[in-house]
């Protein structure tokens, strides 16, 4: 029984800890809750893009003292991608003063938070990811898909599949395959597929290969029976390393595979050795160190001992620069919304103003260090993607490099799909469309 | 001593009732007046919902002794027929979903419990493995189910009963209280009637149970039945006052287990055991997390005090099971007994 009387004192002394472990509020300060995740099967994104975003934000608060004079804060709370522990943080961290936005870079865990942040009036950023119907900002005010959702990634994929084949029109008669991961994610884009099958007439054909992904040898069969002139790979975690392998087991090129956004990683081609050498993925950002704003912070932080990365071989890799990426955009939005109401801390319907006027345009991009890093971005009061262009890279067996241009994909034909979605769901909820006149001031 | 075991055991009748009202009371009185909206949203409603579950499973596996490695499938296909009913059933008051999803649950139960008439012990935990995998599956394979949402995510309806609306962190709770209050009590009732003394009868001894006239498959059967109704409610009570979206990689192999562990560390074959256990497996990582990251936040990072919750936590449970096999519910009955003895001591 002793052992259970320790335990009862340190119970006692834990809830003692908890009701003091909240800290106390300073003036002019931006506080971000990060639900980050550095342990479990996905630590690899968590601790690469959570390390950008930190970066990025102690970049800000050293070199600038803060946006304007307003420090930047941020706490951390492990998640392990599981979306209870996303909403226990959530609650945790929520009552901090002066949220600025929650980037928790997981579809469960902002799907769970979507009720929630819309009640309490703050942004929840998924940048690259996310529900692809939140792009519709006339019924998800505070919801925020930046840069690239799943139906942009499907169009931009097929539109650099033609530039390679010489244009839309010799997309007639190709054959394109998609293998996709089984879950809800892997499915999403099955449909705007058939569509862009539909419109450019090539054919096309989807195979599932289940969850987690580490078997592929019947799909890879299937492949090479059908002999498609490109396989697009939309894969997650170890589906995607195993499906290069095998790739090569059956003899398809390696560069007629095209990763999607979650396939695009470093983490992704490393395992895969030389099988991965000519994949080529899509990306929002590039990868590599030599853009000016990641020049500085490994000046600024790493050169001091104060960088996130453990490891710094992995500064400037992909999860990396989408960190560092999110922190310009989150940081910019605050930036923009401090110019409409004042050089302070700004309340989280505030901070949604500054994202619903995130426009940066290639000069604003290059002047914050970024350019060539991403394009630029065009964030509105309905558009909530904010028409990101996407780019290719290729794995050369160390490295990603460039091989396209900035690509656009074509939103005037996503766009009334996502708002029939968006429609739908505010017929469900009860949620009336916003008008233009709703979004000019904020409240709370 | 006859009659000091008399006299003892009138008090303990009398407190046996005492502090379920008292605790009941508590919760319902108390606790919404005093609690933050932390502890409803990230612990007190996690821990009804899985209690919940571990009664469920603790009636097919503590009491009749049919291991089973499938009640996330269950919650699962709990959560998915209340949301199907809720929008496909014109008029369908929620209670009305919540029952029929129960039985959508049984249902699915009866079907994987088959295999408990010719299989025992290890083969039949495996051959729940099976709903467990099929049931995922199918949710995600049929995007019906998730009324064809893009995702395969879906949002939990609002909640209301009779014109009352469950809207805010409190009245979810409440509304999930009483669910598993009613549940509960159902529970005792049952493990104490003649189907949970066939129960019992099927667990201790089959052969046995069977020359004295217990009918054993149809005792199996109902105690899948009946496991799975309930484990079902849990799962509405997860995803419509707790998570409030559903997606099926929520109700994976790890959740199976996590229930389970509950039933175990809680102790086996008792209603109690479920709150205790659950009680623990939701509470101490949240404690946890807070004190090493109170104590430990600014030499390591979050990762590195992550993994050493883990094995902190781990250390617990084995702990906890070497020192008291049958669970924290006798821990606790030892407790009182020793302060019962203490007290008449004075």
């Amino acid at each position: 029984m002793r052992i259970f009387n320790k335990l009862k004192r340190a119970a006692v002394a834990a809830s003692l800890v908890l009701s003091v472990a909240v800290p106390a509020a300073h003036a002019d300060e931006q506080y971000f809750p990060l639900q980050s995740y550095r342990v479990g099967p996905y630590a690899a994104g968590g601790t690469g893009f959570f390390g950008g975003f930190i970066d990025y934000l102690n970049l800000i608060n050293t070199r600038d003292g803060g946006v304007n004079g307003v420090k930047l804060t941020w706490s951390e709370g492990e998640t392990q991608y599981e979306v209870e522990r996303g909403v226990e943080v959530y609650e945790r961290l929520k009552n901090n003063p002066g949220v600025a936005a929650w980037n928790p870079l997981s579809v469960g865990i902002a799907y769970a938070m979507i009720d929630r942040i819309t009640q309490d009036k703050v942004p929840l950023v998924t940048i690259n990811h996310g529900r692809t119907d939140s792009t519709d900002g006339r019924v998800f005010p505070y919801v925020f898909p930046l840069l690239l959702n799943p139906y942009s990634e499907t169009s931009g994929i097929v539109n650099y599949i033609a530039s390679k084949e010489g244009g839309l029109d010799s997309l007639k008669g190709k054959k394109i395959a998609v293998l996709y991961h089984g879950s809800p994610y892997g499915k999403e884009t099955i449909p705007i597929y058939e569509l862009l099958a539909k419109k450019y007439g090539f054919e096309l054909q989807q195979i599932e290969v289940p969850h987690p992904g580490n078997e592929q040898q019947a799909q890879w069969l299937t492949i090479r029976r059908a002999k498609p002139d490109y396989v697009v790979l939309r894969g997650w975690g170890v589906m995607n390393p195993v499906a290069l392998k095998s790739a090569a087991k059956v003899g398809f090129p390696v560069d007629h595979i095209v990763g999607n956004v979650w396939s695009n990683s470093e983490e992704d081609a490393i395992p895969a050795g030389d099988a991965a050498k000519g994949y080529t993925a899509i990306t929002t950002q590039a990868s590599g160190a030599e853009y000016p704003v990641v020049k500085e912070i490994i000046k600024t932080l790493y050169d001091n001992g104060k960088g996130n990365l453990e490891d710094k071989s992995r500064i400037g890799s992909v999860y990396h620069n989408l960190g560092i990426v999110n922190g310009i955009l989150n940081v910019e939005a605050i930036r923009i919304a401090q110019e409409k109401f004042g050089k302070r801390t700004l309340t989280g319907d505030e901070v949604r103003w500054g994202f619903e006027h995130l426009q940066l345009d290639p000069a604003r991009v290059e002047a914050l260090g970024a350019k060539d890093l991403f394009h630029s971005i065009n964030v509105t009061w309905d558009n909530h993607e904010g028409n990101g262009y996407v780019t290719f890279q290729q794995w050369d067996g160390k490295k990603w490099n460039v091989v396209s241009d900035w690509i656009a994909p074509d939103w005037a034909l996503l766009r009334p799909i996502i708002e029939k979605s968006a429609e739908a769901y505010a017929k469900e909820k009860g949620i009336k469309l916003r008008t233009s006149e709703d979004q000019v001031t904020a409240t709370n | 001593m006859p009659v000091a075991t008399l006299e003892v055991s009138a008090p303990l009748r009398m407190l046996h009732w005492l502090y379920p009202v008292l605790l009941l009371g508590c919760a319902y009185l108390i606790i919404p007046i005093i609690g933050t909206n932390y502890l409803f949203e990230a612990i007190l409603l996690p821990f009804l919902a899985l209690s919940l579950a571990g009664v469920g499973l603790n009636i097919l596996t503590g009491y009749a002794g049919q291991v089973s490695l499938g009640s996330a499938a269950f919650l699962a296909v709990g959560a998915f027929a209340a949301y199907n009913f809720n929008l496909r059933v014109e008029g369908l008051p929620l209670i009305g979903c919540i029952v029929l999803a129960g039985f959508a649950a049984a249902a699915i139960g009866i079907v994987f419990g088959l295999p408990s008439l010719r299989l025992k012990g290890f083969y039949l935990a495996v051959s729940t493995l099976a709903a467990q995998f099929f049931v995922q599956w199918a949710l995600t394979k049929f995007n019906w189910f998730s009324d064809n949402s893009a995702s395969g995510v879906i949002d939990a309806p609002l909640l209301s009963v009779a014109g009352v609306a469950f809207n805010g962190a409190v009245r979810r709770y409440l509304f999930s209280l009483t669910v598993v209050t009613l549940l509960t009590l159902f529970a005792y009732r049952l493990v104490s009637s003649q189907t949970g003394r066939n129960f019992i009868a099927v667990r201790d001894n089959e052969a046995a149970a069977r020359i004295i006239g217990v009918p054993v498959l149809k005792t199996k059967l109902v105690a899948f039945a009946i496991s799975s109704f309930i484990i079902g409610v849990a799962g509405v009570l997860w995803a419509f006052t707790y998570l409030r979206t559903v997606e099926p990689a929520g109700f994976n192999l790890d959740r199976s287990f996590q229930i389970l562990f509950i039933i175990i560390i809680g102790g086996l074959a008792s209603i109690r055991g479920a709150f205790f256990g659950a009680a623990l497996l939701v509470v101490s990582p949240l404690i946890l997390s807070r004190l090493g990251s109170f104590l430990l936040g600014d030499l390591f990072n979050s990762g590195v005090l992550e993994m050493s919750q883990r094995i902190v936590l781990g250390v617990l449970i084995i702990l906890f099971l070497i020192l008291e096999p049958d669970g924290l519910v006798s821990l606790w009955d030892r407790i009182r007994k020793r302060t019962i003895a203490r007290l008449k001591k004075r």
